[in-house]
């Protein structure tokens, strides 16, 4: 029923709680020396691989070796995998050091993102838009916003993330080009991020995804680099269209606001940062803001965990390489009015609030549990430290109440118990000399 | 079978808002937030119900002299209550108007006071009820659960 990508690897897990506080939905756990993720509640957003000094959270991603499952292999590059290589002057280096790695045909998920964009700017200026209007390219937004911010998902722009646009033209392009059946076709997107891995397993907007893996991008930078380091001569020619400035832009935060071209737009990535923004357009601020991206690694896609190269340097080599590339003007751009259409852009279904029942299944079950939650968290330090293994006090008391720790669990009662018993003790021995 | 409409809230809180906290401003209301998410409450209650909160502490850190906001989780209706020590509102038919503020300079120049707070919670609420005197001012908000 679920499908996360962000995994414990146990043999590498000490259970030192470090996951357990970084984690903004407080989905982790340390139960029996090891974490343990609760599915419910995950949404993929890397922050307990960045946080684990152990390397114990791995990403169960997709590998090249899959590309033997199918007679012919797109390759859907981020952009980001642009900027992780030293003395890079030609994306289409890029394009086909991919190819020597066995894909048949390689498109630009930069110039989805210019489709996306475009649609999306018609959507803003539509008038139906509800302000602020949040871009969906990332998927950890999306599923933070469904399962935590239930009353935001109406915000969430109506247009599917780019990697899923890029996979429908793409296969439609290859096949038709090549007179080939859709089921030979396998489409895998080279990606820094490893909640795309997820949402192609588990999509939301559609029922099935169009990707057909999500191969990271540091599985394919030793070879890249070594195909970039050694290309020279003439200039490999790329079939498929090339995405410009604004779309490759789109790597880092504040590009996909450039690329939709409003300027009421705000741009905000990190996790933290995320959710705190998310809290103020609950509270009804920002509602001046017409577009807003937000993004869940630091930089934007640049800083995600599946990468290889310092965010701040990646962006600067993006930001680099986009300023040499061509401006479109989409508007008056054939392939671009041509591919935003609802086939491509659209999804299948609207966004639904998913709210994840903490405390109970009915209102009353739920007040009283939340009561009984306040009454133990009276009796415990408060001290937030997470050596019982929920990320603070209150939590403890409301696993308490689910039942699934016990008061003992805290380590201070705990000596305060073995105290008391032990001051018991020497009382039973004095009254025993005693008598 | 007849679901039972309790006369006792299922779940209350109050909490204190001292004058002029702006450092806490925003705390008691996000704290009711998360209350109510817990609770699992249908999500347009709750957006409707964090606005409301929102700004009944702002008001009651810019305006008042400080106060309690209440909030009342029944099975059918969720209930905001704003009561402070002073120094009450002069002429509330005045304040009920929209654009009309009298947030003192400095608080307008951090961007508050534009004069929306009462006429938008008014707006917001299924039942409104507001009553001034020097000695305190009490408003009642009403969110009923379609």
């Amino acid at each position: 029923m679920w499908y996360h990508s962000v995994r414990v690897d146990r043999r590498k897990c000490v259970g030192c709680t470090n996951c357990i506080k970084r984690c903004l939905t407080q989905a982790i756990r340390v139960q029996n020396g090891k974490a343990r993720i609760m599915d419910n509640l995950c949404v993929d957003c890397g922050e307990c691989l960045i946080a684990c000094p152990h390397g114990a959270m791995v990403t169960a991603m997709s590998s090249t070796a899959q590309l033997t499952s199918f007679r012919y292999n797109i390759a859907i590059p981020s952009p980001v995998l642009y900027s992780q290589f030293k003395g890079l002057w030609d994306i289409e280096f890029v394009s086909e050091g991919l190819k020597s790695l066995g894909f048949d045909y390689v498109y630009e998920e930069a110039k989805a993102a210019e489709i996306v964009a475009e649609a999306t700017r018609d959507y803003l200026l539509g008038g139906m838009a509800m302000t602020p209007s949040i871009s969906t390219f990332c998927p950890v937004v999306v599923r933070l916003i469904q399962q935590e911010y239930p009353t935001l998902v109406d915000n969430l722009i109506p247009i599917e993330a780019p990697i899923e646009v890029a996979a429908r033209i793409a296969k439609q392009e290859f096949c038709k080009s090549e007179g080939v059946s859709p089921e030979d076709v396998g489409v895998f997107h080279i990606s820094p991020c490893a909640a795309r891995m997820t949402s192609s397993k588990k999509p939301v907007g559609c029922t099935k995804s169009a990707i057909n893996g999500v191969i990271s991008i540091m599985e394919v930078y030793g070879d890249l680099a070594r195909f970039i380091g050694r290309a020279e001569g003439e200039k490999p020619i790329m079939r498929a269209p090339r995405a410009g400035a604004y779309g490759v832009g789109t790597g880092m935060s504040g590009g996909v606001g450039i690329a939709t071209g409003t300027s009421r737009y705000l741009a905000v990535d990190g996790m933290n940062n995320l959710v705190s923004c998310l809290e103020e357009i609950e509270n009804g601020k920002l509602s001046d803001i017409l577009f807003l991206e937000l993004s869940a690694c630091d930089c934007g896609c640049v800083g995600g965990p599946l990468t290889f190269e310092y965010p701040y340097v990646a962006k600067n080599r993006l930001r680099r390489i986009a300023n040499s590339l061509p401006r479109y003007d989409f508007g008056s751009d054939k392939y671009i009015t041509d591919h935003k259409t609802k086939e491509f852009v659209g999804l299948e279904h609207p966004f639904s609030p998913k709210p994840v029942q903490r405390m109970g299944d009915d209102l009353v079950t739920a007040a009283r549990n939340m009561e009984k939650a306040e009454q133990i968290l009276k009796d415990l330090p408060g001290l937030d430290c997470g050596s019982c293994g929920s990320p603070s006090c209150r939590t403890l008391a409301e696993d308490i109440v689910k039942g699934t720790a016990i008061e003992m669990d805290c380590i201070f009662i705990m000596r305060d118990k073995i105290r008391h018993m032990a001051q018991e003790m020497i009382e039973l021995a004095d009254a025993h000399r005693r008598g | 079978m007849q679901e039972e409409i309790t006369l006792e809230p299922v779940l209350k809180e109050t909490c204190h808002v001292t004058k002029g906290d702006f450092a806490s401003a925003g705390s008691v209301s996000s704290g009711f937030k998360r209350k109510a998410k817990q609770l699992g409450l249908d999500t347009s209650l709750i957006r409707m119900l964090a606005i409301a909160a929102y700004e009944s502490e702002l008001n009651l850190v810019i305006h008042s002299l400080g106060g309690d906001l209440t909030m009342e989780i029944y099975t059918d209706r969720i209930a905001l209550i704003s009561e402070d020590r002073g120094p009450g509102i002069p002429n509330i038919e005045l304040a009920m108007q929209e654009g009309w503020s009298t947030a003192p300079e400095d608080i307008r120049a951090l961007g508050f006071g534009a004069g929306m707070g009462l006429p938008n919670m008014k707006r917001q609420a299924d039942n409104f009820s507001i009553t001034s005197a020097p000695e305190g001012t009490k408003i009642k908000m009403e969110f009923v659960l379609k």
